[in-house]
């Protein structure tokens, strides 16, 4: 690993203004559980590194009224797998956090880093994005939202440039009677990255038994995390039942598109996304049911 | 630019590692586990997959614990480092020591600092923890040699002695 020259910087204006003077040549690097792995391997070579973990102005969660609840990068995964406000505001949340890595792991990996590497496999994406969570990317320029939907654009890739840190994400708080669930599946369990993760979020309506919105999005199976769109439209709007959830998850594992690779061949990978996502949705549907 | 010229700087670190301060110079691609072993010869720290993800590394900062492999050294700046070799006083070996011994939780013993500061910090904040929690909580902590039994034994009878013993 190295050698590169290593920066400190104390502000968010101080690691800008390094970014923009190294771009190209600099990698940011947050709690490093991916960057110094991949640095290691030479994956990842970068002259300088700008180090943001003592950056401490962004390491914060906050609820806003209207606007619900703000993540600075690098609030930690451990942080939101144990944090009371979350577990009763935004449940789905440390239900995500409790399946990744370990508790050291959780200790030091940060929420901008995960969604930053991008990898398919990245366990918070899906969630996020069930739930329109958008990210805050600034440039000494100045800032711009995009919705996580629209971040990833391949594996390892992102609309992320060279001069931008992402600082925030921001996630709306959900319609009553919403519920989400998210599951990893891994083939040993343990601290394995995912061969299958799937988020979904379901909202009822208030006065019949209808499903008013749905998402399903997948994670891992598909080159960046994606909504599986068609099965969400079969469901929404419809009264739900074990049949419809089985379509849906038939439609959801269509939608994918998996590779083989050592953790699983397409095909068991794409049969696992309709178990997986039969599941989640089944799940999801009772905790809404019985919350009302 | 040092960098640019392609000479790199070494630099001033202080670590706070078992209640002792040090200044060391360190390069910056220098994991944690580098500079306490090979710097401060904290050696308790075993490398062994060197990626994260076999848990032999685990220490503690500020009582959490993290992998000081995949860690770059200044990450640990300001907090205080536990290693194994912080662990027992003069005169006594912690619980958690004495239990691994007593249960034969150690076989070739190069995943022991590790698990034991692993279980250290799940013990500590949950004192209470069940099997299941203390199994779980060792997901990132692999043994080649014991199969695991002896290890969660160990931690279960420390456990009963920890609550006795003010914790430390
Ligand atoms: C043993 C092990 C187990 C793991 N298990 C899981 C798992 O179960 N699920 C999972 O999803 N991941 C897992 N990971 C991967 C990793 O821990 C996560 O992706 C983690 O969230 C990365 O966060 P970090 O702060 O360590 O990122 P870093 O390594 O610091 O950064 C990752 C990348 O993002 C960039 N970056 C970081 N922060 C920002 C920012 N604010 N703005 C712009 N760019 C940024 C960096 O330049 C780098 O390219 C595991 C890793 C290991 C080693
Ligand atoms: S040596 Fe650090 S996790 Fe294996
Ligand atoms: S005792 Fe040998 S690896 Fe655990």
């Amino acid at each position: 690993m190295g050698p590169f020259e290593y920066f400190e910087p104390e502000t968010v204006e101080e690691a800008l203004s390094l970014l923009r003077k190294y771009s190209d040549t600099a990698k940011v690097c947050a709690g490093g559980t991916d960057l110094v792995v991949r640095m290691r391997k030479h994956l990842v070579n970068p002259q300088f590194v700008i180090g943001i973990a003592g950056i401490r102005e962004l390491d914060y969660f906050r609820f806003e009224d209207d606007e619900g609840l703000r993540v600075g990068c690098l609030t930690n995964i451990r942080t939101i797998e144990r944090s009371p406000q979350l577990q009763e505001r935004y449940t789905m949340l440390p239900q995500v956090a409790r399946q990744f890595g370990s508790i050291a792991i959780r200790n030091v990996a940060t929420i901008g880093g995960n969604l930053c590497n991008a990898l398919p496999s990245a366990d918070m994406a899906p969630m996020l994005i069930a739930l329109s969570a958008k990210a805050k990317l600034v440039s000494i320029d100045g800032e711009r939202i995009v919705p996580l939907e629209d971040f990833f654009t391949g594996p390892g890739k992102t609309v992320l440039r060279a001069d931008e840190l992402l600082v925030e994400v921001r996630v709306p708080t959900p319609p009553p009677h919403t519920s989400g669930v998210y599951q990893k599946y891994t083939t040993r369990g343990g601290e394995e990255l995912a061969v299958v993760g799937v988020a979904t979020l379901v909202t009822w309506g208030s006065k019949d038994e209808r499903c008013t919105d749905v998402r399903i999005v997948l994670g891992t199976v598909v080159p960046a995390p994606m909504r599986a769109k068609e099965a969400e439209a079969i469901l929404k709007g419809k009264r739900i039942d074990d049949e419809l959830i089985e379509k849906a998850a038939q439609i959801a594992a269509d939608e994918s598109r998996p590779r083989d690779s050592i953790r699983g061949s397409a095909d068991y990978r794409r049969e696992m996304v309709r178990i997986i996502t039969r599941d989640v949705l089944r799940q999801a549907f009772e905790r809404t049911q019985s919350a009302r | 630019m040092p960098g640019e010229k392609g000479i790199y700087m070494k630099q001033r670190l202080e670590l706070k590692v078992n209640g002792q301060t040090y200044e060391v110079l360190v390069d910056p691609w220098q994991s944690l586990a580098d500079v306490l072993r090979e710097e401060l010869g904290y050696t308790g720290v075993k490398v062994s997959c060197n990626s994260g993800n076999c848990g032999s590394c685990t220490v503690l900062l500020d009582g959490k614990a993290v992998k000081s492999c995949i860690m770059l050294a200044p990450l640990a700046k300001g907090k205080e480092i536990l290693t194994i070799e912080g662990l027992a006083t003069e005169s006594n070996l912690h619980p958690l020591q004495e239990a691994f011994i007593e249960h034969f939780a150690v076989q070739c013993g190069y995943c022991t600092p590790g698990m034991i500061l692993m279980a250290k910090a799940l013990l500590d904040e949950n004192p209470n923890a069940t099997e299941d929690e203390i199994r779980e909580g060792l997901v990132g902590n692999l043994c080649r040699c014991t199969g695991y039994v002896k290890i969660v034994e160990a931690i279960m009878a420390a456990k009963e002695k920890m609550k006795v013993t003010s914790s430390r």
